[in-house]
């Protein structure tokens, strides 16, 4: 469970059943609890009007409780990318009165929150809950390259190589942790690199 | 001094007849100067000086915040009010000087919002004159419904028609218009927000519909100045200043509070802002409150009250003031 830490951290709550008449839910990998856990305290006849986007993890489990659920509709994809374009199609023609949940990981509840923003919904609005790895998505400050899947501390920026402290800083509008480069005076320093993200 | 509550003072500069309900009044500042910069939505506290009672009621800016030279406000005549409304109408002429509070704004656009969707019931146009002439200036996207008892009372409507055409939709209530809540509800793009003003039944009417409908909760505001109730009097003693005081019939707590020489925060004096909230040190009796501001679970418990709006009816009051 994620820490309050500095003001931008994100800190996730735990799925409830909102009032309303259209449920969009993404999760990823085992984000598919959350949801299982929050149909049991979901209305009758919530599931009727919603909708379920799921990136299963490697193991592939989860797709069948999802499917028990009865969601109006259930689509699977291989990952975010694949399905951003559905997504932003499915928020270009949404109503007010759409619910949004995002569950699991937390590059998944970001990347899907930054979509979202972007369609105007606060994110006040939407519903989280964090399940599954630490791992971050992180953003060199000097090279501006993103790095997904980021577990140790320090971390090695994918794009420019430079070595940085994963900081507890984050952007909502970049769907990422801030890297900055942890031996900017003697390059020849090197910390050691632990797993801090498993 | 209360906070927010720094003084203006002003010399009525027009007063002009809208209806036969309704009259606008036109301030400008006695030292020529422009006055504070407000935002579409705010509201000033207009000092009444009636004789030996000093009454203060809070009213919505109708300019546009573009033209700072001048504040306007328009006000409906109550006949059967605590007579704020009366007086406005009968004794304030061109010329008066008068003293009115520093803008405040509890009813503020959300200008993160995609689309500003707005309903206004009867004289609960007023802060959507501001409003709109805001959004207009900006180029923001806006729809106002608008529902009046009947085409003569529809204070400024033929204004509002004029500059944003079909952007506002009238409903008269004569002619059995209403609006389509749900549909109007269930068909707004994402990233709207709503704004309601008008009657208390219509504000919870749409507050109820637009959340059982799924719109969260920061997307819906709402404004609505519960005028203070008159009532029985009842005596309060204010603990801290050691002080004995009697509410008359038609004052409120609040302005009884001031009339013995305590001076409490305020803001809207209207039983939103929660600047007055006041704790309660004992009681025996009920109270009658008429805030929108403490929860059910405050006016439950019998600790806390708004005195700006909020009465009592029992054998003793203690406050701590």
């Amino acid at each position: 469970m994620a820490a309050k830490t500095i003001i931008s951290r994100p800190i996730y709550g735990t799925l409830s059943p909102q009032p309303g008449t259209h449920h969009l839910f993404i999760a990823d990998a085992e984000g598919a609890l959350a949801i299982s856990d929050m149909a049991a305290k979901a209305p009758a006849g919530f599931f009727d009007g919603t909708e379920i986007v799921f990136i299963p993890g490697a193991d592939g489990q989860h797709v069948a409780a999802l499917e028990a659920l009865k969601p109006a509709q259930f689509h699977q994809a291989p990952s975010f990318a694949s399905l951003l374009p559905r997504l932003k199609q499915t928020l270009t023609n949404a109503h007010m009165g759409l619910r949004l949940y995002l569950s699991g990981t937390e590059g998944l509840i970001g990347q899907a929150m930054q979509v979202a923003l972007e369609a105007g919904i606060d994110h006040t609005s939407m519903q989280t809950e964090h399940r599954g790895s630490l791992a971050r998505r992180m953003q060199c400050v000097h090279c501006k390259g993103i790095t997904e899947n980021v577990t140790t501390q320090p971390a090695t920026c994918s794009h420019c190589g430079l070595l940085l402290l994963v900081r507890d800083h984050y952007s909502r509008r970049l769907a990422a942790f801030q890297g900055v480069c942890i031996n900017a005076e003697d390059r020849s320093e090197i910390p050691p690199m632990e797993e801090a993200f498993p | 001094m209360s906070t927010g509550t720094t003084k203006l003072d002003v010399v009525v500069s027009d007063v002009v007849p809208v209806n036969e309900l309704v009259t606008r009044f036109h301030f400008r500042r006695r030292d020529g100067e422009l006055l504070p910069t407000f935002s579409g939505g705010a509201h000033v506290v207009v000092e009444m000086r009636d004789g030996e009672r000093t009454r203060l009621n809070p009213y919505s800016l109708m300019g546009s915040p573009l033209d700072t030279s001048e504040y306007t406000i328009s006000v409906r005549r109550d006949d059967v009010g605590r007579g704020g409304s009366l007086f406005m109408h009968r004794s304030v002429k061109p010329g008066l000087e008068m003293v009115i509070s520093y803008p405040v704004n509890l009813f503020s656009l959300d200008l993160r919002a995609r689309k500003h969707l707005m309903l206004a019931g009867g004289i609960g146009i007023t802060p959507f004159m501001a409003q709109t002439a805001q959004l207009a200036g900006e180029g923001g996207n806006f729809e106002l419904h608008y529902t009046c008892r009947t085409a003569s009372l529809g204070t400024y409507a033929d204004v509002l028609r004029e500059r944003y055409d079909r952007r506002v939709r009238l409903y008269h209530d004569d002619r059995g218009e209403r609006i389509d809540l749900e549909r109007l509800l269930s068909s707004q793009p994402l990233g709207t927000h709503l704004y309601v003003c008008g009657p208390a039944g219509m504000i919870n009417w749409v507050r109820d519909r637009a959340s059982a409908l799924g719109w969260p909760q920061e997307t819906v505001h709402f404004e609505h100045f519960a005028a203070p109730q008159p009532g029985l009097p009842f005596d309060v003693t204010l603990a801290v200043s050691g002080k004995n005081i009697r509410v008359g019939e038609q004052q409120s707590l609040l302005e009884a509070i001031e009339a013995a020489g305590v001076d409490p925060p305020y803001l809207c004096r209207g039983g939103v802002c929660g600047q007055c909230e006041t704790n309660v040190i004992s009681y025996d009796g009920n109270f009658i409150h008429n805030d929108h501001w403490l929860s059910e679970e405050d006016h439950r418990s019998g600790c806390k009250i708004m005195p700006c709006v909020s009465r009592f009816e029992g054998k003793s009051l203690v406050l701590e003031r």
